[in-house]
């Protein structure tokens, strides 16, 4: 069987869909490599090292369509590609069949059998043929090279004879595989790392890769058994831009991988979380070809908006190795097809019929779930996020209507006081208030460790009610008023002078 | 003598001492100065009050203040740090009966009958007031020392139609206040007085009788606020602004008090004070606990610490009653120096007085950086090797979290059973003072060790030098 491998016309895909040491795997696995010339030169692989490795040199796309049994392509084929190939072609390549029923449909009618690669169904057994993990973890760690290159700072702390440098904070948004990839790669670069998932379960995976796990508290797991993380409620989505807004005035890059397959990315850095960045700080957007996390982020671009914000919309892929990954994706899957002895195309195998997006002249998307439906692609409603500003003032304006209410309660309740009571009488009241709301203010700082000497020395305090007993004893000890007053100083003394050594007593005993 | 001037003055000093020295217990290590501004704002206090103007009977006041100080000097030397809760509650008492004695004696003062108007009124009512809030403080506080002290049985005193039976008493005092502004002649005022004052001591008995044992934090600090709105009454009485700001500072205090305590055990404040907590506990979970109850010997628990290689140690009442702190904290350093970690976990409401344990804990000298509150704490719980539960039940018990049925359900607990072990050291299988059944005791990582919490750590202790 004939395998052939087309140059890739997207100029800036500089990817290939195999690489030398990808083709000595084909020729093992039976097949005749046919390649296209120069198709692997944007990934430094030369004609040279192909034919060394078994390839045959092919000189144009056409041939390479007409002739073989299997293309092996990266990104979907375009409409010109698509009317040079033959009936009956296999195509493997991305192709995205959610967004691109066009193309699927004009596949079907040149009887052409495209496998999305993209498609493949995320289980264990399909792991070695996953595209989008190989290709994920490629773009974590680029993200994080990247982002650190247009982040003028160390990454690490450091302290040196000439001072010292403080480590960047880095946060990452989405622990999926791009995610926990660019964490593991920010941890190892020395900056201090923090990661939010909607997915509970996650946290581990976060902290064994040296994060730290944000979270809300709001008990709602967004765990699927798609592997992907669902749409979270309104109250969750809210809590979650809270935390973003306080953590966007502190880190210092951001990396963004949250994609939903087939759909948008959500928008989940808003305009505001930009604008409290640091000016200097650096946002990746992983997300940026479905639409970007980021509001703000031009896909295919790096700019720099107007607070000093570097935004990323695109990433260098590492074509080489890229290819390489891609490549063993590929032929892992031809593996499984039955290389070129027995190869099939078996629609009862549950990878193949569901990557299958055309067969037979039919297009077959979407696919049946999968009896333990790990693979159903969620069709839900869009994400709406409402803007939490919205809520945050409608919270707002409720507080503030009701202090205005109890405000204005209080003040009638005092004028009228102020209506029947004498002026001296207003001026202790007056004390008294303000009073209580100092004591209100000066003891909720009090250490809850130090509430048993709080009472001891309140009590030695409040035995100041001496000065009434003081104020009323007279000469006289046979009047009454005498006794009374002595017998309140006596009592309120041993307060005072027990109160006051019981808590120095305690207090000498807290030690660190 | 000074002038009345100078004596503001020196109150005003006062007062900002007062409110330095509360704000000095922030931090253990400004704690100390704390209690020093206030001895020295209550030494000005009194001073300037000596020296003002009109104060007559020096002879008295000079006596009676000495024979009080060598009183208290007695007492508190000689009061151990466990029987902390009870000197507490007295106290209070004391400035309750300091209150109504001075608020009769404002009455009695001849300066009262020469206000007029509604001056007089105002006065009257402040006097009243004064006295009414001293009263509840004053039996109050005793019936809570008496419970504290095991001289009254803590049990809550619950009684059919008792809340009736309090509002009625408390509109009777509105009456007789009514009657005693009113009043033309001072015996007669007099006596609505003494009526009046002999009802509200019997509510402030019944107030704290009807208040179970583990409501005992929250009553101390309750007493605690009135003490100080009762000192705030007196100073309106007495038209003395330091008074009212004191008291209104200790007011707050034990107020603000109160309100921690009852979120740390998810009661309403309300409810404390009218109580009925103990009637829903008598019952007990009403779910039946699965699993089998395991206990082990000193010995295995010794050689568990040897394994472990972090221990957290969650002391309660139990504690206070063996008086085991020192023996724990022998063993803590035992266990720390063979680079163990090891921490003590304090429950807010631990004890029968807010911060109990810590008191305890330091007087057994033991350093407040090993000590973490429960929420600082829970999270390390399922890191921790074995838990060590001294004496504590209630704020330990899961069906906190997971048994709607159980009374204490939504009172945050320390998650002692998320350990690798979890020992529970315990006199017997009797039930905590809220009454309610553990399953804390039944889980498969739960080993019971029965014994008085001192000769159980001692034991222990010789088995982990051996």
């Amino acid at each position: 069987m004939k395998v052939g491998i087309p140059t890739e016309i997207t100029p800036k895909e500089l990817r290939v869909a195999a690489t030398p040491k990808t083709v000595t795997r084909l020729i093992k696995q039976g097949f005749e490599v046919f390649i296209e010339k120069d198709a692997g030169l944007k990934a430094n692989f030369s004609n040279k090292d192909f034919e060394d490795a078994g390839a045959k040199i092919v000189g144009s796309a056409a041939d390479i369509y007409s002739n073989s049994d299997i293309v092996l392509k990266v990104l979907g084929p375009t409409n010109e590609e698509v009317d040079m190939m033959k009936e009956g072609l296999v195509t493997l390549s991305y192709l995205w069949p959610a967004q691109n029923p066009d193309l699927l449909q004009k596949l079907a009618d040149q009887k052409v059998n495209a496998i999305a690669m993209d498609a493949i169904p995320r289980i264990s057994r399909a792991q070695k043929m996953d595209v989008l993990s190989s290709m994920a973890n490629i773009a974590g760690y680029r993200a994080v090279i990247e982002g650190a290159n247009h982040f003028g700072r160390f990454l690490n702390g450091q302290i040196t004879a000439a001072g010292k440098v403080d480590p960047a904070k880095v946060l990452v948004i989405g622990a999926g595989v791009a995610g926990l990839a660019s964490i593991g790669a920010a941890n190892s670069l020395g900056a201090i790392v923090r990661a939010f998932d909607t997915r509970k379960e996650v946290a581990e995976q976060i902290e064994s890769m040296g994060a730290e796990f944000l979270t809300v508290e709001i008990e709602e797991d967004g765990a699927t058994d798609s592997g992907y993380s669902k749409v979270m409620s309104e109250a969750f989505i809210a809590a979650e831009m809270e935390l973003f807004t306080a953590q966007a005035a502190d880190i210092d890059i951001v990396i963004t991988t949250a994609q939903i397959p087939g759909r948008d990315a959500p928008k989940l850095w808003l305009d505001y979380h930009v604008a409290a960045m640091k000016p200097g700080s650096v946002i990746v957007d992983l997300a940026a070809s479905s639409g970007g996390n980021c509001v703000m982020t031009k896909d295919g671009e790096v700019y720099t908006t107007d607070n000093g914000v570097t935004i990323l919309g695109k990433l260098d892929q590492l074509p080489n190795q890229a290819s390489q990954l891609y490549g063993n994706n590929l032929c892992h899957l031809l593996d499984d097809m039955g290389k070129a002895e027995n190869f099939k195309i078996d629609m009862e195998d549950d990878v193949v019929s569901r990557a299958m997006v055309t067969h037979d002249g039919k297009v077959n998307w979407p696919p049946e779930p999968l009896p333990v439906s790990p693979q159903k692609p969620k069709v839900e409603e869009p994400v709406e996020i409402e803007d939490p500003r919205i809520t945050e003032a409608r919270e707002a304006k409720k507080t503030t209507i009701s202090m205005i209410i109890k405000l204005g309660v209080i003040g009638g309740l005092l004028l009228l006081l102020g209506q029947f009571a004498p002026s001296e009488f207003m001026q202790h009241f007056t004390v008294f208030v303000l009073s209580v709301f100092i004591g209100w203010q000066v003891i909720w700082n009090v250490s809850h460790s130090l509430h048993t000497p709080l009472m001891a020395v309140t009590n030695a305090i409040s035995g100041i009610i001496i000065v009434g007993g003081l104020l009323q004893t007279t000469d006289d000890i046979s009047n009454p008023m005498t006794i009374i007053a002595s017998l309140a100083i006596l009592v309120a003394s041993i307060n005072i002078v027990g109160g006051f050594l019981v808590t120095h007593r305690m207090l000498k005993m807290f030690k660190k | 003598m000074i002038v009345k001037e100078i004596q503001i003055a020196a109150y005003l000093f006062a007062s900002i001492l007062f409110i330095l020295s509360l704000g000095g217990l922030s931090s253990q290590e400004s704690a100390k100065r704390g209690v020093f501004y206030g001895i020295i704002g209550m030494a000005i206090a009194i001073l300037a009050t000596v020296l003002g103007k009109g104060v007559a009977g020096h002879i008295y006041i000079i006596g009676a203040i000495a024979i009080a100080s060598l009183i208290g000097i007695v007492v508190a030397r000689k009061v151990e740090m466990t029987g902390m809760p009870q000197l507490v509650a007295i106290l209070h008492s004391f400035v309750g009966l300091a209150a109504v004695l001075v608020g009769f004696g404002s009455y009695l003062d001849p300066h009262t009958h020469a206000l007029e108007g509604t001056a007089h009124t105002i006065h009257l009512v402040e006097v009243f007031i004064g006295v009414f809030i001293g009263a509840i403080t004053f039996t109050g506080s005793i019936v809570a020392w008496g419970k504290l002290d095991g001289k009254i049985r803590s049990k809550p005193l619950l009684y059919p139609g008792r809340h009736i039976v309090n509002i009625l008493l408390g509109s009777a005092c509105v009456v007789l206040g009514i009657f005693f502004t009113m009043a033309h002649d001072v015996n007669e005022a007099m006596l609505y007085l003494y009526i009046m004052t002999g009802i509200a001591s019997f509510i402030g008995i019944m107030l704290v009788m009807a208040i179970g044992g583990a409501d005992m934090p929250v009553v101390v600090s309750m007493l605690n606020s009135y003490s100080g709105w009762a000192a705030a009454a007196a100073g309106f009485m007495l038209g003395n602004d330091l008074l009212i700001v004191t008291g209104a500072l200790v007011g707050s205090s034990g107020a603000i008090l109160s309100i921690i305590m009852c979120k740390a055990m998810n009661r309403s404040f309300l409810s404390v004070i009218f109580g009925g907590f103990g009637d829903v506990a008598v019952g007990g979970s009403a779910e039946d606990i699965e699993g089998e109850v395991t206990s082990l010997d000193h010995e295995a628990v010794a050689d568990l610490l040897k394994d472990a290689k972090s221990v957290v140690i969650v002391p309660g009442y139990g504690m206070a009653v063996a008086k085991a702190q020192y023996p724990i904290f022998d063993m803590v350093q035992t266990l720390r120096k063979d680079g163990k970690d090891v921490k003590f976990a304090i429950h807010p409401v631990a004890g029968r007085l807010p911060g109990h344990m810590n008191v305890l804990l330091a007087e057994a000298n033991v350093p407040y950086d090993i000590v973490f509150e429960m929420d600082e704490i829970n999270d390390d719980m399922p890191a921790t090797d074995v838990v060590m539960v001294i004496g504590a039940n209630d704020v330990v018990n899961p069906g906190a979290q997971d048994d709607p049925s159980s009374p204490i359900y939504g009172m945050p607990v320390i998650e002692a059973w998320k350990s690798q072990t979890c020992i529970v050291m315990k006199r017997s299988m009797a039930v905590g003072y809220a009454g309610v059944q553990n399953p804390l005791f039944y889980k498969e990582n739960t080993e019971m060790l029965y014994g008085d919490a001192k000769e159980s750590v001692d034991k222990i202790m010789n088995y982990l030098k051996g």
